[in-house]
């Protein structure tokens, strides 16, 4: 009898060692596995989501989303990948398309609930009116770099959560609720990156690409010169002298650059003009303890802030 | 913009005058209002007249290229140079190479594609080339169809189309590193890569990380089977070409390949590849050609890449051919009865590119084809060995200048010194890249 009890409990502790990781492994199993291009949109999607998805960037916070190499580790990514987050407005053109057709995943097809096209709820700012590539790589749908502005964030976060509750309807009521958790820090925040940036309004500033054009737009901001001379194209000491010349003339001592640009471009015009070169990023992740978006914007609005006032 | 505008505030104004007209009283209120539409008119013009400014372009969307139904490109290839070979279609015996001392156009390569539906993928490209003597060629290079949502990971494509076997057999010129393809290339291939029409299943497996297994069944014959039973397989046996129909499956060309990549860090990439093709060849009725290949690729490419540079990469083909030449009357002389024999040759390259800073690539490459001795002496298996160095620059994404020195060392011909200047230029939609 004592025999037989004790057998008893081994069976059970054997069987309870050998279903505890199974059972452990159940909700894990269930999890959503989210793609997204770059680290901005997946820590939108990792807020949302919660303990209900998996999610994963395919670009590195440092590395420029439009010149990703198409690793076949990203091919593999994304066939078992369940939703996938792209920027879109040709953001990812030059590698997203072969990973796809390599990918052969159906949930990701075109139009299914497992694609979220971010640029399709947003307001794109500079469409060419004519397609002409004499004026450089323009994007024909628009400035694709939307994310830096909270307000197109508060847009596809929302897009993010009705995506989610397609694919996952039981954990709908879970998106909702971070989703709404999520909007009330954003706006809370909002106001203070408003408020930080406040004093500063009109203020001139220089930036390496066209990617700070809806941050400027947001916080009243006024990019008087990039030193690219146009998208996609390498500064030439033309061009920097006319920066140069520009900076002086409209008393402007910011320069934003971010970590895959030439900083010593920048370092050239900075000596030149007695401008404060700003580090900054559009990706979280790029600087230590800016992992989630709101830390990447604090980043952001905080060193801008910081340099706006040195100019002063 | 501005006169769609002025339209549609005229269409509002006299639409707000009718139904407004019993009321004259609110006469003086309308004409305030058509003041200050007028105000807002002119403002908006001035606003639309500020080049793509922020406030303005929005409002202005034209049609959306990336929405179209097909992509369509042009690819421009234009090749200056000189050498002190002067057998020039021997040196260089890729078909989209430099063909003469002077100006080529090895390419002009138009490229279509896009979903067909949900379930397909369409590809075609239509080649212009100008030959040595500047006589235009037109091919239909590549037509294919690719599915986009079989089952179990399995993907079909079918048509005319590059055989995957190695890296570079499915490159098209644009995305070659040198001015020039590699001589096992052509040696195994011929000038202008293995292609053919049939089907090819590919299998991503279940693995964690990247293995993919394919097979394909193609057409044997062809300009472009020569190791197979193409016409031009007689430069390679000296036989008269065997007239062989197909009887069965084993007459089609079988092309099997694995290909396996892992990422060794953030920064590091590696793929591995092994391929093989086998198939019926043209010196006799039960001749077969066998292929085997190997590959290699590895990339370094910096966390903080400016437009993907610095980085560092290196790539590596090996190759081996077994040729079963039956005894065969000599072509050229058809008293003589050439031996039975099996024709074995070998070779490879290796190549390093140096991505030194944004749209400018240092690159080595290292290279040679041998043949085993055979009773027809064949020009196209004679040993030879290449190192080419060259420069690349892009201007832009959509343009590229290259220049390139060959040193050639060919057996029973002896050194030569070649310089190839490449420009090439891309219209229509943006080149997207495999790894």
């Amino acid at each position: 009898m004592t025999i037989n009890m004790n057998r008893n409990w081994m069976y059970r502790i054997a069987a309870a060692a050998l279903l505890a990781p199974m059972i452990a492994a159940v909700p894990s199993a269930k999890k959503l596995n989210v793609v997204a291009t770059t680290p901005d949109l997946a820590s939108i999607a990792r807020a949302i989501g919660g303990d209900a998805v998996d999610v994963k960037s395919l670009a590195k916070p440092t590395e420029d989303a439009h010149f990703v190499d198409a690793k076949p580790s990203h091919i593999v990514t994304l066939n078992r990948a369940d939703v996938l987050i792209e920027g879109g407005a040709e953001l990812e053109l030059g590698w997203l398309p072969p990973l796809l057709e390599s990918a052969r995943n159906d949930k990701l097809a075109s139009g299914a609930p497992g694609r979220i096209l971010a640029s399709q709820g947003v307001r794109l700012l500079e469409i060419p009116t004519s397609f002409d590539r004499a004026r450089g790589d323009v994007h024909a749908l628009g400035n694709p770099h939307f994310l830096i502005d909270p307000v197109n964030v508060r847009i596809i976060a929302g897009q993010i959560a009705a995506h989610l509750s397609q694919v996952q309807p039981e954990s709908a009521p879970l998106f909702a609720a971070n989703l709404k958790a999520f909007t009330a820090t954003l706006d809370a925040k909002m106001a203070e990156w408003q408020k930080t940036l406040a004093p500063y309004r009109g203020a001139k500033i220089v930036t390496y690409h066209k990617d700070f054009t809806y941050l400027a737009e947001r916080f009243k901001l006024d990019v008087i010169e990039t030193l690219e001379p146009k998208p996609g194209i390498a500064p030439s000491p033309a061009h920097l002298a006319q920066v140069i010349t520009a900076m002086k003339t409209q008393n402007s001592h910011v320069i934003l650059v971010q970590p895959f640009q030439n900083r010593k471009t920048a370092e050239t015009v900075a000596r030149q003009t007695g401008a404060t070169i700003v580090d900054i990023a559009q990706q979280p992740g790029a600087f230590p303890n800016t992992d989630s978006y709101f830390q990447l914007m604090d980043h952001v609005v905080g060193a801008l802030a910081a340099a706006l006032a040195g100019g002063k | 913009m501005s006169k769609t505008i002025s339209i549609s505030a005229i269409a509002a104004i006299a639409s707000l005058g009718l139904s407004a007209a019993p009321l004259r009283a609110q006469q003086p209120a309308l004409d305030s209002l058509a003041a200050a539409v007028r105000a807002l008119q002119a403002q908006v013009d001035s606003l639309s007249r500020e080049p793509s400014s922020a406030a303005s372009s929005a409002a202005a969307a034209p049609a959306r290229t990336s929405g179209a139904y097909m992509n369509t490109s042009f690819v421009g290839l234009t090749d200056a140079g000189w050498s002190t070979a002067k057998d020039i279609g021997a040196l260089q015996p890729g078909d989209h190479d430099p063909h003469v001392r002077g100006f080529s156009i090895p390419n002009g390569e138009l490229a279509l594609d896009g979903a067909v539906d949900p379930y397909f993928k369409g590809f075609a490209n239509i080649v212009y080339k100008l030959d040595a003597k500047g006589e235009t060629g037109v091919e239909l290079e590549e037509m294919y169809f690719v599915t986009t949502s079989l089952p179990g990971n399995l993907q079909l494509k079918g048509g005319q189309f590059f055989l995957e076997f190695g890296r570079q057999n499915p490159q098209h010129p644009h995305s070659w590193a040198f001015a020039d393809e590699p001589l096992v290339l052509s040696r195994m291939f011929g000038g202008e890569g293995l292609r053919s029409q049939g089907l090819r299943l590919s299998w991503l497996l279940p693995t964690s990380f990247y293995t993919e297994a394919m097979v394909s069944v193609m057409n044997s014959a062809g300009g472009t089977t020569s190791s197979f039973r193409s016409d031009e397989s007689t430069l390679i046996h000296g036989g008269a070409p065997f007239d062989r129909p197909v009887d069965r499956v084993g007459d089609m060309l079988v092309v099997p390949r694995i290909a396996t990549s892992v990422d060794l860090s953030e920064t590091q990439s590696v793929v591995l590849g092994a391929s093989a093709a086998f198939g019926p060849n043209n010196s006799g009725a039960s001749a077969r050609t066998s292929i085997f290949g190997a590959d290699l690729y590895y990339k370094w490419k910096s966390l903080t890449a400016e437009k993907g540079f610095p980085f560092v990469s290196f790539q590596a083909e090996g190759m081996l051919r077994r040729y079963d030449a039956v005894s065969r009357i000599s072509e050229a002389t058809p008293s003589l009865t050439l031996p039975g024999e099996v024709l074995k040759d070998n070779g490879a390259y290796a190549q390093v590119l140096w991505g030194i800073k944004p749209m400018l690539i240092a690159g080595l490459r290292g290279e040679y084809a041998n043949g085993d001795p055979a009773a027809f002496d064949s020009e196209l298996r004679a040993n030879r060995r290449r190192i080419s160095p060259d420069l690349t620059w892009f201007p832009t994404e959509f343009s590229k200048i290259r220049l390139q020195y060959n040193f050639d060392d060919r057996r029973g011909i002896g050194t030569d010194h070649s310089l190839w200047m490449q420009f090439e230029f891309l219209l229509g939609a943006h080149a997207a890249h495999k790894f």
